[in-house]
Parts: C-alpha cells; sequence; structure tokens
C-alpha cells in the first residue's frame, strides 16, 4: 500500500468518490429551494462502481448511463458547472435545459449520454463500439446500468451482439437489489445476474461494488483484455442506493427495506472504506483535509456559476429537432 | 443542361442502385438487416452488395429488431451511417422504443451536439394472403414523432433518389418502401441524384379536383384520373412523396385551384395522415373548398388473409373513380367507369404472371 502508485490511485479514487458524494449532498440540501425543477436520482452510496470503473479507462474510451448517471458523468470527467447548469434548467447546461438531470452529456470527457428509458443506452453503447471497430479506433465503450435494466429484452438482444462481434464492450451492472421500491427476489429468479451474461458469451465478472480499489483492479483487467480483442466483458458490481429512487430525501420509512440492511450497507460506505485506509497513511489526514475543502470550494462555485446562468430561449427549440 | 443517361429499371433495381452508389461514394454507409445478403436480398434491393462491398459494410443481423436499431443509432452517432432494412414494416413496431425515444430525440435533447444519420427502410405488403401482420401501412404512426423524417416515394425514379437523399441526410428517416412498387418499372437516371424530403410532385395536372395520392395509391390514382379524363372529369393527381414533413404548400396552392380534396391513402382511415392533410387544409384554405374534403382510405378493421375476404379490402382505381363521381355528384354511368377500369386479373397480387409467395 506504501508504493507512490498505489497512494496516488487511492488517493484519486477517494478525491472523485468524495466530489461525487459531496456534488449529490448539495444537491439534496438545495432541492428543497424549488429551483431544480425535474427529477433527481441521487448516486450516494454508488459512487465507487462509478470511480473504479472511470478510473480504469481513458477519456477517448465512451461512456454511456441511464437514469442514475451523475456518478458516471462526473467520474468520467464532465463538466460539473454544466451539470448543475442543466439541473437547474439554463441555457448553459449541458443540454441547454432541454434534458435536465436524466440527460447527462459531455462528448469532450468521453460521456456520449445517459437517458432514462431503462435499457435505452445498453444498445447504444454497442453500437458505439460496433462503430469504433468498424472504423479501426482503438476504444473502449462501457455502459452502466442497475439490475432492473437487466430484465429488459432489449439488453439481451445487445449482449448477444456485442458478443456475436466480440465488441470491446464494458457492460457495469450496478446491482442495488431494488427497483424503485421493488426487491430483486421479487423480479428475477435466484441466480448471479452475471451468470447470464456469462452463459450469453461474455466474459463475466463480479465484484464488491462499495470497493473502489477492488473496482478499479477488475474493470482494469477488463479493460486490459477487451483492448487485447476480448469478448466482452460483463461486471456485476453488489451496491446499494441510499437515498429515495428519485428526488433528495430517505424513503426508508415506507419500510420497504429492511432497517437491518440499509444500516449493513451503509457501515460498508465506499468513501469511509478508502477514508480509514488513507487516514492510516502518512500524511493521510492532511490529504483528505485539503481533498474536503477543495471540494467543498469547487462545489460552491459551481453552484453559483450555475445559479448565475442564462435563460433558454423556447423559440430555440425547434432548431434543434433537426440536424 | 447536361444530358442525363437514364434506362427503364424496376424499382427494386433502383433502390438496390442507390443503395449502391451510396456506398461507394461514402464510406460510413453500412448496410444491416434480416435477410440483406442472403441469397433473395430483401426482394433483390441488396442483392450482390456484400460481394461488392465485403461483410465489415453489408451484414445480415440477429432477430433482434429493437436492440439491433438501438445499436445502429449508437454507430450512427459514433460516425457510421447506417441503412437498416425490415422485410415488413410490421416487424419495425418492434423497435418503436428506440426510434421514438432514441433516434427521433437524441439530436435535440442534447441540444443538437449530437445526430442520428440513420435510414430504416420499411416495406408495406399487400396481397397474396400477408394478412393482419404482414400488410399494415403505419407511416402515421411514424409521422406522429417530431425528429423523424418519414417518406414513401411512388416512383423508381424518386424510391432511387430519395433513398440517396436519407442517406445523406444526417437525421433518421423511414423510408417506406411497398411492395407493390417494387416491380414496377420506370425511367431512372444511371448517376447518383437526389430527390428532395419535403417536395411533393404533381404528377397530372387537373382542374376539377385535388387528389393527394400516398404510395402504392398513386398508381391507382393515376389509373383513375386517365379514366375519368375520357368521362370529362379533370383531376389533379399529386404524389405526396413524404409524409414527414408534409408538403402542404403544393397541396394548399393545389386546392385553391380545383377547391376539392380527396386524399387517398394506402393506410386506416382512423387516426390516418389522410386525415391530417384534410385536417391541415381546413384550418388553412376552408374557403376555398367548395365541397367537404373525402378520405379513400382502408376500413377500419386489420388486413384479412383469404381472398375471398380481401377483394374489396384495398380501395383501387375502380373505387377511388367511384368515390369521386359520387363526391362530385357527376353525371357518370358507372359502366362507363368499370369499362374502363375493372381488373380482369386476380385482385390480390400485382401482376397475372405473379404466382406467390412474397
Amino acid at each position: 500500500m506504501n508504493n507512490p502508485l498505489s497512494v496516488n490511485r487511492i488517493e484519486s479514487l477517494y478525491r472523485v468518490m468524495l466530489r461525487i458524494r459531496r456534488v449529490e449532498e448539495a444537491i439534496a440540501e438545495r432541492y428543497a429551494e424549488q429551483e431544480m425543477r425535474c427529477p433527481v436520482h441521487l448516486s450516494i452510496g454508488q459512487e465507487a462502481v462509478a470511480a473504479g470503473v472511470c478510473a480504469a479507462l481513458t477519456q477517448q474510451d465512451g461512456v454511456f448511463s441511464g437514469h442514475r448517471a451523475h456518478a458516471h458523468y462526473l467520474a468520467k470527467g464532465g463538466a460539473l458547472e454544466a451539470m448543475l447548469a442543466e439541473i437547474y434548467g439554463k441555457a448553459e447546461g449541458c443540454c441547454k435545459g432541454i434534458g435536465g438531470s436524466m440527460h447527462m452529456i459531455d462528448l469532450a470527457a468521453g460521456f456520449l449520454g445517459a437517458v432514462p428509458i431503462v435499457g435505452a443506452t445498453v444498445p447504444l453503447a454497442v453500437g458505439a463500439a460496433w462503430a469504433a471497430r468498424l472504423r479501426g479506433e482503438n476504444k473502449i465503450i462501457t455502459v452502466f446500468f442497475g439490475d432492473g435494466t437487466f430484465e429488459e429484452g432489449v439488453v439481451y438482444e445487445s449482449i448477444n451482439f456485442a458478443a456475436l462481434h466480440r465488441l470491446p464492450v464494458l457492460f457495469v451492472c450496478e446491482n442495488n437489489l431494488y427497483a424503485c421500491y421493488t426487491r430483486l427476489s421479487v423480479r428475477q429468479p435466484e441466480r448471479p445476474i452475471h451468470t447470464v451474461a456469462a452463459a450469453c458469451g461474455c466474459k463475466a465478472m463480479t465484484v464488491d461494488g462499495n470497493n473502489a480499489l477492488a473496482v478499479f483492479d477488475v474493470a482494469s483487467e477488463a479493460v486490459a483484455d477487451l483492448r487485447a480483442g476480448s469478448h466482452p466483458v460483463f461486471l456485476e458490481c453488489s451496491t446499494y442506493r441510499w437515498r429515495e429512487h428519485c428526488g433528495p430525501n430517505s424513503d426508508d420509512d415506507l419500510g420497504y427495506r429492511p432497517k437491518a440492511e440499509v444500516a449493513e450497507w451503509k457501515s460498508a460506505c465506499p468513501v469511509n472504506r478508502l477514508a480509514t485506509i488513507l487516514g492510516a497513511m502518512p500524511e493521510g489526514q492532511t490529504f483528505m483535509e485539503n481533498t474536503e475543502r477543495e471540494i467543498a470550494e469547487e462545489i460552491a462555485a459551481a453552484f453559483a456559476g450555475a445559479l448565475a446562468g442564462g435563460i433558454p430561449q423556447q423559440e430555440d427549440l425547434p432548431g434543434y429537432l433537426y440536424a | 443542361m447536361p444530358e442525363v443517361n437514364t434506362r427503364q429499371i424496376t424499382q427494386a433495381e433502383a433502390i438496390r442502385e442507390a443503395l449502391e452508389q451510396a456506398m461507394a461514394e461514402d464510406d460510413r454507409v453500412i448496410l444491416i438487416g434480416e435477410g440483406v445478403p442472403d441469397p433473395k436480398g430483401i426482394f433483390g434491393t441488396t442483392s450482390g452488395l456484400q460481394e461488392r462491398f465485403g461483410a465489415a459494410r453489408v451484414f445480415d443481423m440477429p432477430l433482434a429488431e429493437n436492440g439491433m436499431t438501438g445499436i445502429c443509432i449508437g454507430a450512427a452517432i459514433s460516425g457510421l451511417r447506417p441503412v437498416m432494412v425490415h422485410q415488413r414494416i410490421d416487424f419495425a413496431l418492434l423497435c418503436m422504443d428506440q426510434l421514438v425515444n432514441n433516434a427521433a430525440k437524441w439530436h435535440y435533447m442534447f441540444a443538437g451536439q449530437v445526430s442520428v444519420p440513420l435510414v430504416v427502410r420499411v416495406i408495406v405488403g399487400r396481397g397474396w394472403g400477408q394478412g393482419p401482420q404482414h400488410a399494415q401501412s403505419l407511416q402515421a404512426l411514424f409521422a406522429h414523432v417530431p425528429g423523424l423524417k418519414v417518406v414513401m416515394p411512388s416512383s423508381g425514379h424518386d424510391a432511387k433518389g430519395m433513398l440517396l437523399a436519407a442517406i445523406r441526410d444526417d437525421n433518421p428517416v423511414i423510408f417506406i418502401e411497398h411492395r407493390w412498387l417494387h416491380g414496377i418499372v420506370d425511367e431512372v437516371p444511371t448517376s447518383p441524384y437526389t430527390v428532395p424530403l419535403d417536395k411533393a410532385a404533381i404528377r397530372r395536372p387537373g382542374k376539377d379536383a385535388t387528389v393527394v395520392a400516398f404510395s402504392f395509391m398513386v398508381v391507382e390514382a393515376l389509373l383513375a384520373a386517365k379514366a375519368l379524363a375520357d368521362l370529362g372529369i379533370d383531376l389533379e393527381v399529386i404524389d405526396a412523396r413524404t409524409v414527414r414533413p408534409l408538403d402542404m404548400a403544393t397541396i394548399i396552392e393545389s386546392v385553391r385551384r380545383t377547391g376539392v380534396l380527396i386524399v387517398a391513402d394506402t393506410a386506416w382511415k382512423t387516426g390516418g395522415i389522410a386525415g391530417e392533410v384534410v385536417a391541415d387544409v381546413a384550418e388553412t384554405a376552408f374557403n376555398s373548398l367548395r365541397r367537404s374534403p373525402l378520405r379513400v382510405a382502408l376500413p377500419d378493421i386489420p388486413a384479412p388473409t383469404s381472398p375471398h375476404l380481401t377483394k374489396d379490402y384495398y380501395p383501387d382505381a375502380l373505387h377511388l373513380a367511384r368515390a369521386v363521381v359520387a363526391h362530385l355528384d357527376a353525371a357518370v354511368p358507372d359502366t362507363e367507369l368499370v369499362s374502363r377500369l375493372f381488373r380482369s386479373t386476380p385482385h390480390d397480387v400485382p401482376q397475372r404472371e405473379f404466382c406467390g409467395p412474397f
């Protein structure tokens, strides 16, 4: 753990996760102001998957996501202020106010798009990987989705084609056990999700999705395999959503998740996990304090910038309909 | 004006030529569909293309219409220009999620940062027992969606020119063919050319009534117009060519001259595009109408299979001529129409020599 590469890795993963956590907390805190007038699906508790996977990718590699996309967007390098401006419905938003929280994009960062139809971006990721292959580009395409998405037929269709053509796709399934309020056991038979992907011709892997270092390691292995021309990789990450399915609050008062289960997953907090490691290292405490301060400053500035943004104009809308 | 070399070829050959020329001029164009490289080559419209352009540009595909549409959209936003083919438009219903939620919106919802240069060829079936799920005419479903372009050329000339235009276009285009148009021969230029994706064409000028026809109904409308001309009724026949956008300017200009609007559609009447044409004319040029508008369309029931049940299902030139005569209160004996337009060939095939199946 003490070699400089590892330390840098731990520090950077910690920074990415803490930044996501603090951004999401700031959104949650300010949501009651009624200025963010769109649904938000917060990633708190699931930061390690985004951080670990994206750390294994290059800027040229592409990422797609779904409705709960903030963590993936930020981890891939998406611009924070453009994301907040989008949630505030401002002209400077990453979709100029047309998309909102569920439609994130930052092409310069390789974040190729997120939309809220469950499963909608899974075939797009396969198509982007197919195009990269046909165009001779050395590019890996990652798509993040949840356990609920795995029930969509289009996911099977996408995996089948990716496996058939050995496309460089990294399917990342964040299994957080719930689709809205419905538990996995009510929706799928008792078998690990990744075994289905294996049977469909993917190289299947599974990892503790709250351990950013472990996620980074398996994702790095997957990425190396994909660059070497392996079968597509399906990575199942077990993790847990802390807040309500949609919105800034906790919904555990509804009683759909066992209290002990919630407590256990919260005790496995991905951010604290790395904080514990860093705390035991020389300079670790100082690093964390500095990081906390820098992130707070960045977030404050980003919110201020986003709120100061311009008003998008309705008359511009028809101009976006056709290229 | 430079001389244009043309020759007589079928519409299926014209479509094949458009694909070949599009692939030759732009190596980003790829072609995929169930049966594209197989020995029958989608009714001949894709024959030989894999041989010419290789297996890295011409693909067969798994029976996964929705997923493959998403995959083609993903390829389209990543720099390729896919052309998908469905042997029946009915199969494209499986793709509606990807077409409506993604293809139609990706450019708009990301404020113009991404475009989806995708062409989806779909073929409307008819006759020889195509039945409830192989003979639907679903243009109105696609045309309802902002962000899609929807075209249905009738002539071989337009099929080639509009397919080339669609492939060069940076937007998703639903290219609707009709199985009964594939075999019709037309004068088609040999070189690549485009026909606009937003312009109707006046096929036959006339002064007594405007008939706006879609796809195969253009063929029937021209037959009806020819017969009625002998009987003193002068129809103007407009080939709509496009469904979204509709070229209402051409239609309204015509209606202002004739004062009568008749729309002949290949689809069901209720909720169809014919109703949209009527509504637009009523809103824009109501005072030009001397009579109420008329829709000639399919009855509001799915196509049956048995030839005994399909006899009067599809309006043909005779049905259309009778409808025109009745609508105009013209004193034309029905026997005059029957003697000119009665179809002696079986009603469920495009030509007598056709011996099935499709």
